[in-house]
């Protein structure tokens, strides 16, 4: 008899309720080839939401038993229990849309909000900005630019659950790439911003955001550089 | 930076730095016990040991400093998190709380030491 995988997927929106499914395992199957095969051959109107199915669009998040994370690299034999469970439930920490689809607006809107637009001031007539790959600024951006904005950190992150107007570990990681930028010149606001009541104050450094990334970012690390900053730009009373 | 956040920025450095100065009076404290307790636990062997000490005093009135500032920073913000409490009158309470931690912090002090 071929084996199958016994999937609980959340239906409906916040309100909903997990459906059960019985999926055949295959090799090297993923989350998001589970999820497919349910719209595909058992359930036409689930809805979710996916791009690239290789890791690099960040719109296929979920919460698989439980926990955050990216389903087009999460391999079924990771996850899954023993006795070949598997709940799929949409990211928490978001408002549900239908299924397995989140609303992002709002953790978007707090990227703009964190000022996460880079502000430049050069033109097309100035030559291309140099900058050292091995000075403390391009080593400390390096460290966060490989953000896919999966909201994964946002969905684990306990502080978000406490207090929705929190920036988030990813918004909060983004500000700190560009404050890290020197060609950027909007320091002045992103420092003032991300410094406000529902800024990286606000962090309590749990690491769920870095334990639950899936690109093994630390945005711990870009809040605790932003708490630094901000504490020398107030004690200088500026930015 | 403007006031507010420039205010949240110094609060959390001031909770920082407190954190740090706790840390080395906790260690200090466990000593004095050990001190204070030897041969006998009575109020009054105790306080035979304490009183008079000016040093001992002025390391517990800066210990007390720095619970009251650390302590109403932390509630600040766990009220915060937990409840819908926000702006002047949570944080005129805190100070409230941090003032009234130093008067009952060095009431104490004044009774052990002095």
């Amino acid at each position: 008899m071929e084996p199958t995988l016994k999937v609980s997927i959340w239906r409906g929106r916040d309100d909903g309720g997990f459906a059960q499914y019985d999926v055949p395992r295959r090799d090297s199957q993923t989350v998001l080839d589970v999820v497919t095969h349910v719209q595909r051959h058992l359930e036409p109107t689930l809805s979710y939401r996916f791009a690239c199915r290789v890791g690099m669009c960040g719109s296929c998040a979920m919460t698989v038993n439980g926990k955050a994370r990216w389903t087009c690299r999460t391999h079924v034999s990771k996850v899954v229990g023993a006795d070949g469970a598997l709940e799929i439930a949409p990211l928490a920490n978001l408002p549900v849309i239908k299924d397995l689809a989140t609303d992002m607006s709002v953790f978007f809107d707090k990227w703009a909000q964190a000022k996460g637009r880079f502000v430049g001031t050069a033109t097309r007539h100035d030559a291309f900005a140099t900058v050292a790959p091995a000075s403390p600024q391009r080593q400390a951006a390096n460290a966060g630019i490989e953000c896919i904005g999966c909201a994964v950190c946002y969905s684990a992150c306990d502080l978000v659950s406490w207090n929705p107007d929190y920036l988030g570990p990813a918004a909060l990681n983004r500000a700190w790439t560009l404050v890290n930028d020197v060609r950027d010149a909007g320091n002045e606001a992103r420092i003032e911003m991300v410094a406000g009541d529902a800024g990286c104050h606000s962090c309590h450094s749990h690491q769920s955001c870095r334990e639950h990334c899936p690109k093994s970012l630390n945005p711990t690390a870009s809040i605790a550089g932003l708490k630094r900053a901000t504490l020398a730009a107030a004690w200088k009373g500026g930015a | 930076m403007k006031f507010r956040a420039r205010a949240e920025t110094l609060l959390w450095g001031a909770q920082r730095a407190s954190a740090a100065v706790l840390g080395v009076c906790v260690l200090v404290h466990l000593v004095t016990i050990l001190y204070a307790v030897r041969g006998g636990l009575s109020g009054a062997e105790i306080l035979s040991r304490t009183r008079g000490s000016l040093g001992l005093a002025l390391f517990y009135g800066a210990f007390v400093v720095a619970v009251a500032i650390h302590a109403p920073i932390g509630l600040r913000a766990i009220l915060r998190e937990n409840t819908r409490w926000r702006g002047a009158s949570l944080d005129l309470a805190m100070a409230a709380f941090g003032a009234f931690l130093v008067w009952f912090g060095w009431r104490a002090v004044g009774g052990l030491f002095g």
